[in-house]
């Protein structure tokens, strides 16, 4: 059995660590309700986005560069991660779901590209030799619109240089304090979209275009890549913080109950000191006596 | 509902209005424009502006600081990077934003011209939505 001692070390040490959960728990909660109102202002308005899209898509048939369809041979995976750890399985998650993706679309023959937001995804693709075609690091955290535009503008570009014929971007999704779900969204090529809303539409067969269809198009669609990604960006970082709040809170229990073990533990050995030391004093004393 | 137009105003910080309404005037990149119930189908992009909408004896105003206007023969969606209703406003701030463009356009070497035109558009028209005197 350890020493008291040591005991009462350990007991000052988890206290520490727990005061230490605790006060993470409070920022991340903080900052998750934050990013909760972002998020959640923000659905409304990428949901209309995207049926406007839709309803204007299914009456097109333009060769709009992102519009078009070519055949899939080269692959962009773009990960999105946490710029720091401390918040469970947030991280690992993602980082599972796009190895696996990227392994089986190597396994198709074709040739996939990486790039990564987040320093936690960038450094460990780095670490398991994988080289990164782009990386945006310290976006979490405060994550603005300006970022969505550096990130859609990017990738953009070099889909219109092909450089990839496809883009998919794995995010956190945000369900609520408890739930993130894993997501892999496809990004580029826009179409086709689904139908689901066509019935209620058949009559806006012909849309009017104020200045020109062609305007529109190009004013929109890299808009509404824009939002996509703005909302990925934005549902990445309340999973975020609602992970490590869950996960800081499961830590402080975790805490209380240790210390709770190493303070029964302590008593215990205390009182085995006190009984033997006792012992001592009436072995003495028995001793004089005689 | 019957010759009514559903009106919903959605911006990324969220929804500014959604209501039923008989009557709407925008401003379109092209020129002002006036929806009334079964329009045609119709998309365009919208400037800084002001929207009027008409619901009963109402009459409504909102600023609409660019974005896109999906006209369908029941219902309007706009798409707006920032919108505010008139009594939404902040009119010291406009005017201060006013103020502060005007300043820096009378020294345009020293920044942007653009920039500095948009802010001066957005806060005089949010000052003529408050003030109501709207210009028509």
């Amino acid at each position: 059995m350890p020493g008291l001692k040591e005991i009462r070390k350990r007991i000052g040490s988890v206290k520490s660590t727990k005061q230490i959960t605790k006060a993470m728990k409070m920022v991340a909660a903080a900052k998750f309700r934050k990013a909760q109102t972002r998020i959640l202002e923000l659905r409304p308005y990428a949901d209309k986005m995207n049926s406007v899209l839709t309803s204007l898509a299914q009456t097109v048939e333009t060769g709009h560069p992102l519009l078009e369809i070519r055949p899939r041979k080269k692959v962009e995976v773009v990960v999105l991660t946490g710029d720091k750890g401390l918040c469970g399985a947030f991280n690992t998650n993602i980082m599972k779901a796009a190895f696996k993706l990227i392994k089986e679309t190597r396994s198709e023959g074709i040739e996939v590209s990486v790039s990564a937001i987040g320093k936690k995804g960038t450094d460990l693709f780095k670490r398991r030799g994988l080289a990164l075609r782009q990386s945006w690091v310290g976006i979490s955290g405060r994550v603005s619109y300006l970022n969505a535009k550096e990130v859609t503008n990017d990738i953009i570009e070099n889909y219109k240089n092909e450089t990839f014929d496809e883009v998919i971007l794995i995010y956190n999704e945000f369900r609520s304090a408890l739930v993130q779900k894993v997501s892999v969204a496809r990004l580029l090529p826009l179409a086709p979209v689904k139908a689901e809303e066509s019935a209620s539409r058949e009559a806006a067969a012909d849309f009017l275009y104020e200045p020109s269809q062609q305007a529109i198009f190009d004013n929109l669609l890299p808009k509404n890549l824009e939002i996509q990604v703005f909302r990925a960006l934005l549902e990445s970082q309340a999973s975020e913080e609602a992970a490590r709040m869950t996960s800081m809170e499961n830590a402080t229990k975790a805490a209380d109950d240790m210390i709770a073990g190493l303070t029964l533990q302590y008593n215990k050995a205390r009182q085995a000191s006190i009984t033997k030391e006792l012992m001592d004093i009436v072995g003495g004393v028995e001793a004089l006596k005689q | 509902m019957e010759n009514k137009l559903r009106l919903d105003i959605v911006t990324p910080h969220g929804l500014v209005l959604s209501e039923d309404v008989d009557e709407i005037t925008a401003a379109g990149t092209e020129g002002e424009f006036g929806v009334l119930p079964s329009h045609v189908p119709f998309i365009t992009t919208l400037k800084i502006g002001i929207l009027i909408y008409k619901k009963g004896n109402e009459t409504g105003y909102v600023f609409v600081n660019s974005g896109y206007a999906e006209v369908s023969p029941d219902k309007v969606v706009i798409l707006a990077d920032s919108a505010e209703r008139a009594e939404d406003i902040d009119v010291d701030r406009a005017l201060a934003a006013r103020k502060r463009a005007e300043e820096r356009l009378a020294q345009a070497e020293k920044y942007d011209f653009a920039r500095a035109t948009a802010a001066l558009e957005r806060s005089t028209i949010r000052i003529q939505i408050a003030e109501r005197k709207v210009a028509r």
